[in-house]
């Protein structure tokens, strides 16, 4: 399938939103960039399903849903496994002529939330993946479990202070790093997957446009800022996400086909580790003097990684 | 409203009636339009092209959410189009290239629009929610150097 790329945001805003306003998202949340993003990169017709999670339970208060599109509501782990049988049963339904319209393009594409896609649907996400389903699995990823009161998730990532990981005198909150699920999904064998983060919407729109032309189950996993639970300020959403993408916590990059990795944005200055996590309330203990460990460890793994991944970039292995 | 209901009347039982139906008859699920009628080619029609169900949220407010709003200038504004891009809240009108305005039904305030601004002075400014746009818009700072 041919893209048709976006050259500047004059164009890409003749596009007709298809997420609607008045969903109960809170003020400023990525979540709702993300998707409308995704939204508007395509024409096709989307077939979306949602793991259950702030994205779900805030676009579908019933009696209304903020949805023009075909909409699956299903369980906390299931959304892959979702799309997945939509899309068996639309490939059955055109192999037996049963389609109304057989010609129209038809994407398949699942939402989640990260404690949906690194903890509780690892295995149906994973599982589908294996079966090699035609759909873009998404993740949202805010490194926390917001919807039910900010639990920590295996995306959590260390210092940060949780509900169920408090800082306070005896800890510094959560002791565990994060998941590394992009590699974990290119080594699970999806021709596709990318990180990819809102503020910068030319590499973000590009990535989902590629994703949705590929054929096969692709992965994104995306940076959503959420300010109710990182602990900012509504209106510093994208540039929260500016320091995330230029201080390298997460960096832009997409893998292909499992080895062919390229790194999607440079940032021209490398912002220190601690101005991003200074901006977040969640972190704001690691600035005292007995934390300062914690801080020096996150910087070296920070550059660790961008170190890694230049490698990798070389390489293609 | 009118929704569709996934399964229909099954066995004897009717559906919502008070005693306890066996597990062939449950309810599986309801379908909810956003839409009246035919709904194909939704990405082609503009939002006041399109035939919303009272189902939509689109037909919804979250106005009362606001105790700030954004006011906009038209004389500043270089329609950049950066605060439709990241409007969480799909409240930027924008068409043909251009910015027309602020959906008022569906902003909830957050001000992300007015920090993606790049114009000097910023042609999206946050006012009370009580303000009169035309005051606003005559109380606009001037350029800074």
């Amino acid at each position: 399938m041919a893209i048709t790329p976006i050259k500047n945001l004059k164009e890409f805003s003749t596009a007709n939103d298809r997420f609607e306003g008045a969903h109960l998202l809170c003020p400023g949340c990525a979540h709702s960039m993300i998707v409308r993003e995704l939204m508007n990169c395509s024409d096709d017709n989307l077939v979306i399903a949602t793991n259950t999670g702030c994205l779900e339970v805030s676009t579908a208060v019933y009696p209304y849903t903020a949805w023009d599109t075909s909409w699956i509501h299903i369980g906390f782990e299931n959304a892959a496994t979702a799309a997945a049988g939509a899309e068996a049963m639309y490939k059955a339904r055109k192999r037996k002529g049963t389609l109304k319209d057989p010609d129209a393009p038809v994407k398949f594409v699942a939402f989640g939330g990260d404690g949906s896609t690194y903890d509780i649907g690892f295995q149906w996400l994973s599982g589908a993946v294996e079966r090699g389903h035609d759909f873009t699995y998404i993740c949202l990823d805010n490194e926390v479990y917001a919807n039910t009161g900010g639990q920590r998730s295996s995306s959590t990532p260390i210092g940060s202070s949780t509900t169920t990981s408090p800082a306070g005198r005896v800890s510094y909150g959560e002791k565990k790093m994060k998941k590394d699920m992009v590699s974990i999904m290119a080594a699970n064998g999806a021709p596709y997957v990318a990180q990819l983060a809102p503020n910068k919407w030319k590499i973000m729109a590009k990535g989902f446009q590629k994703a949705l032309a590929t054929e096969g189950p692709c992965f994104i996993n995306t940076v959503s800022s959420c300010t109710t639970e990182w602990k900012f300020d509504p209106k510093d959403t994208v540039h929260i996400t500016d320091l995330a993408t230029d201080s390298l916590v997460f960096p832009l990059y997409e893998i292909i086909d499992g080895y062919e990795l390229n790194i999607l944005y440079r940032p021209k200055n490398i912002l220190p580790v601690k101005d991003y996590l200074g901006a977040q309330g969640r972190f704001k203990h690691l600035f005292k003097p007995e934390n300062k460990h914690v801080l020096d460890e996150w910087q070296k793994r920070v550059d660790a990684s961008w170190e890694r991944l230049q490698r990798r970039e070389e390489a293609r292995i | 409203m009118k929704g569709v209901c996934a399964t229909e009347k099954r066995g004897t039982k009717e559906i919502g009636s008070e005693e306890l139906v066996g597990w062939d008859a449950v309810t599986q699920g309801v379908v909810i339009n956003s839409f009246e009628g035919n709904a194909t080619n939704v990405a082609s029609l503009k939002q006041e092209e399109r035939n919303y169900s009272d189902f939509s949220s689109y037909t919804a407010t979250v106005a009362s959410w606001r105790v700030v709003k954004p006011v906009y200038n038209r004389d500043i504004c270089i329609d950049c189009q950066n605060c439709w891009v990241w409007c969480p809240d799909t409240s930027i009108i924008s068409r043909d290239k251009q910015m027309l305005g602020i959906d008022y039904d569906h902003c909830k305030g957050c001000s992300v629009c007015v920090e993606v601004c790049p114009t000097n002075p910023k042609s999206l400014l946050m006012f009370a929610e009580h303000e009169e746009i035309e005051k606003a818009l005559e109380s606009w700072p001037t350029k800074e150097k």
